[in-house]
C-alpha cells in the first residue's frame, strides 16, 4: 500500500523549479512594489522619530559646516573643493545619511534579530525571495527618509550658507540616479551584514565596525578627496565611496564632462551588482544552513 | 487509505549536530535525534492533533512538512510534493501558523499584510475578497483591520495570523501551538473557526498543542510523540484509557479560611496553600457530586476544575508502558 502511493508521487524536477522561478519573477512585478510602498508607509507612521531625526541632522550639519568653514579658511581648495562645495558636501550628505541608513536604522538590525530569534523561518516558507523582499522594503524606507529627513536639512543649509548647488536639471537627474545606486550599494553591504547573523552569535560587534568604516570611508565626515596619495586612491575605489562621495561629485559636476558622470554611475553600478550578487550567494549558503541545521 | 493521503511520512528522521564549547579551544560535537524514524499518513480532510512534551520533536516535524528543514532520513510528501526540494511550489498548497512567530507586518495595519499576501500568493481578487470576508467575519477581525499589528493583543494577533495563512486556499493548515498564551475567548474563537473551516472547506489540519481542550474539541485523531518517536496514533478516547488510573482532574477550592484537609468521598487532597486546597479525582468521574458535597459541608468561596494536561496523561502513559 505504501509503495503504491510512493510510485504515484512525482519527484521535484529541475524543470519544475525553473518554471517556478520564472513564475516567481512575474509575480514579483506586483509584489515587490507593494512591499516597497509598505516600507515607505511604515516609516511615515513614526512622526516624532522623523522630526527628531531632522533636528539631529540639522544640528550635526551646522556643527560640521562651521568646522569645514574653519578648515577651508585655513586650507582653501582642500580636496579640490572651494568652500561652497565643501559646505554642499556637508549638507547633502546630512540629507542622504538617513536614506542610506549609513549609521544604522535600516533593516539590518531587524533582520539580524529575526535570524537570532528564528523568526526568519517564517520568511523562508513564503513564496517570496528574501533579498528582493528586504531590498524592496528598504528602498521604500529610503524613499521616505529621503523626503522626510533629507529635504529640511538641505533647505536649512542652503538658507544659512552659500552652497554650490547646480541649476541644471540634468545634473539633478544624474544625481538622483546616483542616489538610487548609492542606496543599492548601501543595501548590498548591509544585506551581507544582516546575513552574517546566521553565523555570528551577535550582530552588534560587526554593526559597530560597519558604522565606523562607513563614517570614514563614505566621505560623510570628510570628502575622500582630502585623503592623500595611495591611501586616498584606495578609499576612493571602495564601495563606501559610492554611498556619499560619488553622488556628491555627480551633483557638483566635479567629474569633467558627460563621460565623467557616466563613469561615476558605472562605478556605482558595478559595486551594486557585485554586492547584490555576493548577497545572493551568501543567502543561498545561509538558506542551506537553515534548512539543514535549523538555523 | 492509500491514494488519499495528503501527508505521508515514512521513517522520517532529523538529526541535529550540536557543537558545544567545553573549554577554551575544545569543542564537543553531539547529535540530537529530534525526530527519530516517524511514519504516518494524514488523509485529506482530517484534523489531527500532534502532541508531546517539550522538545519531543513536534516543531521539527512541522518545519520538515513546510520544507524549511530537510529530513536527515526517510521519505516525506505533502500533496505529492517533496517539501525540501520544492519549498516555493509547496508554499502555495499549505498554510502555516507558528504560535510564537508572526507573518504579519509589525508596524502596518493588519489589512496591509493581507494585501501583501494577495500579491505574494497571486490570489485572484474575487477569491481573495471572499476568503478575507469569511475570515474577518468568523475570526472577528473587522475592527482590527486598520490597527497596526504591534498594537494587537496576542489573541488578536493570532487570529490575524490564522486568517493570513488561509487566504490562498491551502489544502492543509499546520498550526504549531496556536493557542499558547491565548485568553479563553480567543481560544474558543480559534477552535470554533478551525472546526468550521474543516467542515465547510475540508481543509486538512495538523496542530500541535499543550492544551487538551484543543484536542478534545477539534481532533478525532491524536498522535503522541516523545523523544522523536511516535508513541500513539489513534482516537483521543484510546489515549485517555491508556492514561487511565492516573488520569486525574483537579478541583481547586477556595475556602473562607484556613481549614484542615477536606475529606470527601472520591477525591483526595493533593495540596494545601492557606485557604486554598487542591483535590484530585478520577478524570472519568463527574465533578458535580463532588462540588455539591464540598459546598454543603465547607464554607466555600470559589472553585474551579482543572483538566489533566497532556504532559500528565502522557507521563502516565509512559509509566504504564514501562511498568
Ligand atoms: N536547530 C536546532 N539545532 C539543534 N537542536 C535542535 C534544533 N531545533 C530543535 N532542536 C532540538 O530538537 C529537539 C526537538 O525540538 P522541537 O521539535 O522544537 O520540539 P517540540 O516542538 O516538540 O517542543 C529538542 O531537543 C531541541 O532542542
Ligand atoms: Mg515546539
Amino acid at each position: 500500500m505504501r509503495q503504491g502511493t510512493a510510485r504515484g508521487i512525482p519527484h521535484g524536477t529541475a524543470r519544475g523549479t525553473v518554471r517556478g522561478t520564472v513564475r516567481a519573477t512575474v509575480r514579483g512585478a506586483r509584489l515587490y512594489p507593494a512591499v516597497a510602498a509598505g516600507g515607505f508607509r511604515r516609516y511615515a507612521t513614526y512622526g516624532t522619530a522623523t522630526a527628531a531625526g531632522v533636528f539631529t541632522n540639522t544640528v550635526f550639519g551646522f556643527v560640521l559646516a562651521y568646522t569645514y568653514v574653519a578648515l577651508w579658511d585655513e586650507r582653501p581648495g582642500l580636496g579640490g573643493y572651494d568652500q561652497a562645495q565643501a559646505l554642499t558636501f556637508v549638507w547633502v550628505s546630512q540629507s542622504l545619511l538617513a536614506a542610506g541608513a549609513l549609521i544604522g536604522g535600516g533593516f539590518q538590525e531587524e533582520m539580524q534579530e529575526r535570524i537570532r530569534t528564528g523568526d526568519i523561518a517564517v520568511d523562508l516558507y513564503r513564496p517570496a525571495d528574501l533579498q528582493m523582499w528586504w531590498l524592496a522594503a528598504d528602498l521604500g524606507r529610503a524613499g521616505f527618509q529621503l523626503l522626510g529627513r533629507g529635504v529640511v536639512p538641505l533647505l536649512a543649509g542652503a538658507l544659512a550658507f552659500q552652497l554650490a548647488l547646480p541649476a541644471d536639471p540634468l545634473r539633478w537627474l544624474l544625481f538622483l540616479v546616483s542616489v538610487v545606486l548609492a542606496l543599492l550599494v548601501s543595501f548590498g553591504v548591509r544585506y551581507l551584514l544582516g546575513l552574517a547573523a546566521f553565523w555570528l552569535m551577535d550582530g552588534a560587534g560587526i554593526n559597530l565596525v560597519a558604522v565606523v568604516v562607513t563614517v570614514f570611508f563614505s566621505g560623510m565626515l570628510l570628502p575622500l578627496t582630502v585623503f592623500p596619495g595611495g591611501f586616498g586612491e584606495f578609499v576612493r575605489v571602495l564601495p563606501w565611496s559610492a554611498m556619499i562621495q560619488v553622488p556628491l561629485d555627480v551633483l557638483m559636476g566635479v567629474h569633467s564632462g558627460a563621460g565623467g558622470a557616466v563613469r561615476a554611475l558605472a562605478f556605482q553600478s558595478v559595486w551594486a551588482l557585485v554586492l547584490l550578487g555576493a548577497g545572493r550567494l551568501l543567502q543561498s549558503a545561509a538558506t542551506r544552513k537553515v534548512v539543514v541545521q535549523g538555523g | 487509505m492509500g491514494g488519499d493521503a495528503l501527508i505521508e511520512l515514512e521513517g522520517v528522521e532529523k538529526v541535529f549536530d550540536v557543537r558545544r564549547r567545553t573549554g577554551l579551544m575544545r569543542r564537543e560535537k553531539r547529535q540530537v535525534r529530534a525526530v527519530d524514524g516517524i511514519s504516518f499518513e494524514v488523509a485529506r480532510g482530517e484534523v489531527v492533533g500532534y502532541i508531546g512534551p517539550n522538545g519531543a520533536g513536534k516543531s521539527t516535524t512541522i518545519k520538515m512538512l513546510t520544507g524549511i528543514l530537510t529530513p536527515s532520513g526517510g521519505r516525506l510528501r505533502v500533496a505529492g510534493i517533496d517539501p525540501a526540494r520544492e519549498r516555493m511550489r509547496l508554499a502555495h498548497r499549505i498554510g502555516v501558523v507558528f504560535g510564537q512567530r508572526t507573518t504579519l507586518w509589525w508596524d502596518l495595519p493588519l489589512k496591509d499584510s493581507y494585501g501583501l499576501m494577495r500579491r505574494m500568493y497571486r490570489i485572484p481578487r474575487a477569491r481573495f475578497e471572499e476568503n478575507l470576508e469569511r475570515c474577518v467575519d468568523r475570526l472577528d477581525l473587522a475592527e482590527l483591520l486598520d490597527v497596526p499589528v504591534r498594537q494587537l493583543s496576542l489573541g488578536q494577533r493570532m487570529r490575524g495570523d490564522i486568517a493570513a495563512a488561509l487566504l490562498h486556499d491551502p489544502d492543509v493548515l499546520y498550526l504549531d501551538e496556536p493557542t499558547i498564551g491565548l485568553d479563553v475567548v480567543s481560544k474558543a474563537k480559534v477552535r470554533a473557526f478551525l472546526r468550521q473551516l474543516n467542515a465547510e472547506l475540508g481543509t486538512t489540519v495538523l496542530l500541535t498543542t499543550h492544551d487538551l481542550q484543543d484536542i478534545e474539541q477539534l481532533c478525532e485523531r491524536v498522535m503522541v510523540i516523545d523523544q522523536g518517536r511516535l508513541m500513539y496514533d489513534g482516537a483521543l478516547a484510546g489515549l485517555h484509557s491508556m492514561g487511565e488510573g492516573g488520569g486525574e482532574r483537579t478541583l481547586v477550592v477556595d475556602l473562607e479560611r484556613e481549614l484542615p484537609e477536606i475529606s470527601v468521598e472520591g477525591a483526595r487532597v493533593v495540596k494545601v496553600d492557606g485557604p486554598r486546597q487542591w483535590l484530585a479525582f478520577p478524570a472519568g468521574a463527574s465533578a458535580a457530586p463532588l462540588v455539591a458535597e464540598v459546598a454543603a459541608r465547607y464554607p466555600l468561596l470559589d472553585l474551579s476544575v482543572r483538566e489533566p494536561d497532556i504532559e500528565d496523561v502522557i507521563a502516565r502513559m509512559y509509566e504504564r508502558g514501562q511498568g
